[in-house]
Formats: C-alpha cells, sequence, structure tokens
C-alpha cells in the first residue's frame, strides 16, 4: 500500500460503549482516493468505526474513546472544530434518510448551513451534486417535488447528493445498498467506481461480492478488532488468516 | 358462552359506552341551544355577536366585548406562552440531560397542570396584578382612569393563562420533538451542520404539525379557563382600547351574572355560552385536523 497518499490513519484506536469494548486497538491506513471496504460479522464494530471517523459517537454520552484519528495528519479529535471535520467527511447512511423537503432542499441544506445564501451559487451545487450522483436526469423536473416521493435507490442517491454538495473529501457509507433492490444497488456501485476519482471513500458492506467489485482495499473486522487489511484482491484470494478466509468462504458463525 | 358471543357482548358494551359520551355531548349542545337561541332570534344575531354595550338591565345584551376580551387575553396568552413553551420543549428534548427532566422538570410541568386555577388567580393577583398596576401609574393618561390603572385586565390575564398553558404546551411540542426520527438529526449533523442550525431547519420544521396541535390546545385551554381570568382580568363589560384596559371573558360573562340573573338576562347567559360553544368546538377540530394531517405526513 505504497501508491498514493495516506488520507486517515488511527493510532490504537479503541471504543467503549460503557463498558462494551466495542473497538480495540485499530491502526489502520487510509488510502486517498481509494475505496476501502470494512466487511466482518454482524456487531463486530464497523458502523462503530466508521462513526469515530466523523465523530458521530460524540453523540452519545456514555461513548470513552482512547488513541488517535488523523485526517490529513491532522488529529481529528483536537486538530479540527467537529463541524469543519464533518463537513470534509460526508456520511452516507445505511437506510436512506433523506429530510422532509423537497429534492432541492435536501441538497441545499448543506450548503445553506455552511452560508451560501445566493440563488444562482445553489442552483449549481444542486445540479452539479445531482449529476454526479447519477440522479440528475431523474429528477431535474421535480426538483420542488418532496424527496419521500422517490424510490428507495432514487432517495439513497439523493443522501450521495446531499453529501457532495459539502464538497467532502471523504465519503463514509455504512450498507448504503443494503434496503435497495439488486439494480438499484448496482447503480451504487457504478456511482462509488466514478466518485472514488475524486473521494476518499470507507464503506461497509455485508455483502463479499460487493466488496470484491467495488474496493481496492478490504479491513476484516471480528469482535472489534481487524484480523486482516491489505488489497482487497489478496484478501480474497490469499487471505493470510485463517478467520478471513473462513469468513469470505462463508464458513463462518 | 362461546367466544363469538362473547365477542360480540364486548363490542356493544364498548358502543353504549361511545353512545353515552356522545348523548351527553348532545344534551349539553342541545339545552344551550335551546336556552340560548332566543336572544339571537328575538335581537338579531349581529345586533348580539356585535353589539358593544352589555347592559342586562336594559335588555342590552352585545356579547362583543366578551368576544373581544376572550380573544385578546388568549392571543395574549399564546405570546407569551408558544415561545416560551417552545423553547422549553426543545431544552428538554435536545439539551437538557435526561435524569434532570425526569426527575425534576417534568414532575415540575405535571405539578404545574395539577394546580387548581384558582390558586392561579390568586398568585395572579398577589403579584402580577400589583406589579402591573405599579406600571399602569407610571403612564400618565392611565393613572386617573381606574379601568386602566387598576393592573385588573388584559395583561394580567395574558400572563396567568400563558401561564396555565405551559403544560399543554410543553408536553405535546416536546413529544413532538422527540418522535422526529433520529436519522433526521444524525444526517444533518453528518453534514456539518450545528446542533441548532438542525434543529432550527430540520427537527422544528418536522415537528412543526405536533407543535401547532400543541398551540392550538392551548388555544382551547385558554379560551375555556374561567377561575383564574375572572380573578385577573377585571371583568369590565367593555371593548377594551388599551392593553391595561379591564376586560371581561365570555367565560367570566356566564360565571360572574349566573348566580343572580333571571328570565331573559339568563338566556342571554346561555347566548354567551353557545359563542364560547362554538369557538372552542371550531378551535377543537382544528386541532384534530392538524394532528390528522401531522399523521399521513410521517
Ligand atoms: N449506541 C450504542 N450503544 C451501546 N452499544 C452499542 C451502540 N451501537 C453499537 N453498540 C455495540 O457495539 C458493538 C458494535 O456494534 P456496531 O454497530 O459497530 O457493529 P456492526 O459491525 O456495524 O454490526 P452490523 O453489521 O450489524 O451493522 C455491538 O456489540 C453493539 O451492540
Ligand atoms: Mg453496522
Amino acid at each position: 500500500m505504497h501508491e498514493s497518499q495516506v488520507k486517515i490513519y488511527t493510532e490504537d484506536l479503541n471504543l467503549f460503549y460503557g463498558d462494551n469494548h466495542a473497538i480495540k486497538n485499530i491502526d489502520i491506513q487510509v488510502q486517498e482516493n481509494k475505496v476501502t471496504a470494512l466487511i466482518g460479522p454482524s456487531g463486530c464494530g464497523k458502523s462503530t468505526f466508521l462513526k469515530t471517523l466523523n465523530r458521530m459517537n460524540d453523540l452519545i454520552p456514555y461513548v470513552k474513546i482512547t488513541g488517535e484519528v488523523y485526517l490529513d495528519n491532522l488529529n481529528s479529535y483536537n486538530d479540527y472544530d467537529i463541524v469543519e471535520l464533518r463537513k470534509r467527511i460526508g456520511m452516507v447512511f445505511q437506510k436512506p434518510n433523506p429530510f422532509p423537503m423537497s429534492i432541492y432542499d435536501n441538497i441545499a441544506y448543506g450548503p445553506r448551513t455552511h452560508g451560501i445564501k445566493d440563488k444562482a451559487v445553489l442552483d449549481e451545487i444542486v445540479e452539479k451534486s445531482l449529476q454526479s450522483a447519477a440522479l440528475w436526469v431523474e429528477v431535474k423536473d421535480r426538483l420542488k417535488q418532496n424527496a419521500f416521493g422517490l424510490s428507495g435507490g432514487q432517495q439513497q442517491r439523493l443522501c450521495i447528493a446531499r453529501v457532495l454538495a459539502v464538497e467532502p473529501e471523504v465519503v463514509l457509507m455504512d450498507e448504503p445498498t443494503s434496503a435497495l433492490d439488486p439494480l438499484a444497488t448496482l447503480k451504487i456501485e457504478d456511482l462509488v467506481q466514478v466518485l472514488k476519482n475524486n473521494y476518499t471513500i470507507i464503506i461497509v458492506t455485508h455483502n463479499m461480492q460487493q466488496a470484491g467489485r467495488i474496493s481496492d482495499h478490504t479491513a476484516f473486522f471480528l469482535n472489534g478488532e481487524i484480523v486482516e487489511y491489505g488489497a482487497t484482491e489478496e484478501i480474497f484470494t490469499v487471505p493470510r488468516d485463517k478467520r478471513t478466509e473462513d469468513y469470505i468462504t462463508g464458513r463462518f458463525g | 358462552m362461546n367466544r363469538e358471543h362473547r365477542e360480540k357482548i364486548y363490542r356493544v358494551i364498548l358502543f353504549a359506552s361511545a353512545l353515552i359520551a356522545l348523548l351527553v355531548i348532545i344534551m349539553i349542545g342541545g339545552f344551550i341551544f335551546g336556552e340560548g337561541m332566543p336572544i339571537f332570534t328575538k335581537y338579531g344575531l349581529d345586533k348580539v355577536l356585535l353589539g358593544s354595550k352589555w347592559q342586562p338591565s336594559n335588555h342590552i345584551y352585545g356579547l362583543w366585548p366578551m368576544i373581544i376580551g376572550s380573544i385578546y387575553t388568549t392571543m395574549g396568552a399564546l405570546i407569551l406562552g408558544v415561545p416560551l413553551g417552545v423553547l422549553t420543549a426543545i431544552f428538554l428534548a435536545e439539551v437538557a440531560p435526561k435524569r434532570l427532566v425526569d426527575l425534576v422538570i417534568r414532575p415540575a410541568i405535571e405539578l404545574l397542570a395539577g394546580i387548581p386555577s384558582v390558586v392561579y388567580g390568586l398568585f395572579g393577583m398577589v403579584i402580577i396584578v400589583p406589579a402591573i398596576r405599579a406600571l399602569a401609574s407610571t403612564i400618565p393618561a392611565y393613572a386617573e382612569d381606574p379601568l386602566l390603572s387598576s393592573g385588573y385586565g388584559i395583561i394580567a390575564g395574558s400572563i396567568i393563562l400563558s401561564i396555565m398553558i405551559l403544560p399543554t404546551i410543553i408536553s405535546i411540542s416536546e413529544d413532538a420533538i422527540r418522535s422526529v426520527p433520529a436519522e433526521y438529526k444524525e444526517g444533518s449533523l453528518a453534514l456539518g451542520a450545528t446542533h441548532w442550525q438542525t434543529i432550527s431547519k430540520v427537527m422544528l420544521p418536522a415537528a412543526s404539525s405536533g407543535i401547532i396541535a400543541a398551540v392550538v390546545l392551548g388555544m382551547g385551554r385558554a379560551i375555556g379557563e374561567t377561575m383564574a381570568i375572572i380573578m385577573v382580568a377585571g371583568n369590565a363589560p367593555i371593548v377594551p382600547d388599551s392593553i391595561f384596559s379591564s376586560v371581561r371573558s365570555l367565560t367570566g360573562n356566564i360565571a360572574i351574572e349566573m348566580a343572580y340573573s333571571s328570565g331573559e338576562h339568563t338566556k342571554a347567559l346561555f347566548a354567551t355560552g353557545i359563542v364560547l360553544f362554538i369557538l372552542i368546538m371550531i378551535v377543537n377540530s382544528f386541532a384534530l385536523w392538524i394532528s390528522k394531517r401531522g399523521l399521513k405526513n410521517a
């Protein structure tokens, strides 16, 4: 893993939900403009780890975190304002979560909260973001309609567009296709392939084929630890750890 | 007895209970309308509703002063109570530590809801009215007029009513805010919005139908309140021209005069009841409509 720059890395990262030691001694380096997949059985801490990166865990009062997270060599928890950090690290959730407002307002929400008021600028951002999320053609004539009128797959692409509108550098995706049908899933996968040219993407998935298809690197989580992390090809063809092999071949509990 | 049979009996009992409730409402309504309508037919709908003089001894039964009195004090209560109530609801749902809310604030609000209205009235007479009287005495134009300088009037009524509707507004708004899906909040915060931006731009709009329902229910409570408003509003049956002015509410009109009225005067008080009844019905069906609409949108 030397071919590109490190965008995010962690040092001895641990997280506790009260007494529950949910992620343990994580040291990982995430490469810029690559797709990194996080795989592992349910409850192993993938989502929790993802949320340490944009500090969404800060919302939970009984969470305790030790160790360090760095974005562009600056400490995420000490050197960044939390708003600034979340602007730079966008997040797409498992269940599409558009706001109960129009398609346009959903996309414009982020830029507006960050102080952009000019209608023309907002229009441009909305169009560009929807185009990047491969949704523009489908919705350009109904921008003023409520976002809930979109299909699940469209809603998820809307959520991706909403994230892109803030111009982040990193996009976190937590099982973004688990609520979608195969066709919508393929659309999102294609989209991820395109987006990685401009963004660093970290994606949690339960779908091994998906991880194999779209990611450059894969980290296998188990019981809060990273068992194995490396190039996706290697993980899927010649895993070094027996547990990794068991998991990806489906021989796992 | 087989099960089917039992089910049938339960259904009949439930239906009968609902029917009794409905009948009681119809009876009360019918009674009030029956007693009060003659006034409207005899003196004319417009004369009674819009007449600005209430002089039962001269057979003049204009209800406009009381209609205005109820509307002004209710509006005043909303102007004061809604912002305070909604902000408190936001504080409880989003800011205050859960333990503090559960152990101290929520019980306190429930207590507030349980205080008898005569106690609110006493509080108003002893604390609020003197304060307003002191304020009015600094306004030269008002100092000589007993209807403007007594401290009893629209302001005192509005303040007391605003306190009395707080529990309704707070608890229903808080429920509405709490039932906004967590995904909205997370989505907004993850975009780099601040907590306050998230509350004001995403959560409050999403909770708006519940908050409006809270306001409307508070409004119903304020219109219907009787004892406390009598004790602080001054009760002069005049159309007020200042917020310091003494006013009489529709409820007050009935409660104050019923005991000694007779004949046509009594019927005019029932007519007051009709107006009150219709006003409350409008407000309540509005609340119902809002909350139904909220369910559909969610
Ligand atoms: N908000 C929370 N409060 C307390 N414990 C939590 C919370 N969220 C997650 N956990 C616990 O932390 C551990 C890791 O959960 P996490 O959601 O990160 O797993 P995951 O790998 O994302 O699982 P899945 O694949 O099912 O989404 C689990 O034991 C879970 O019960
Ligand atoms: Mg998860």
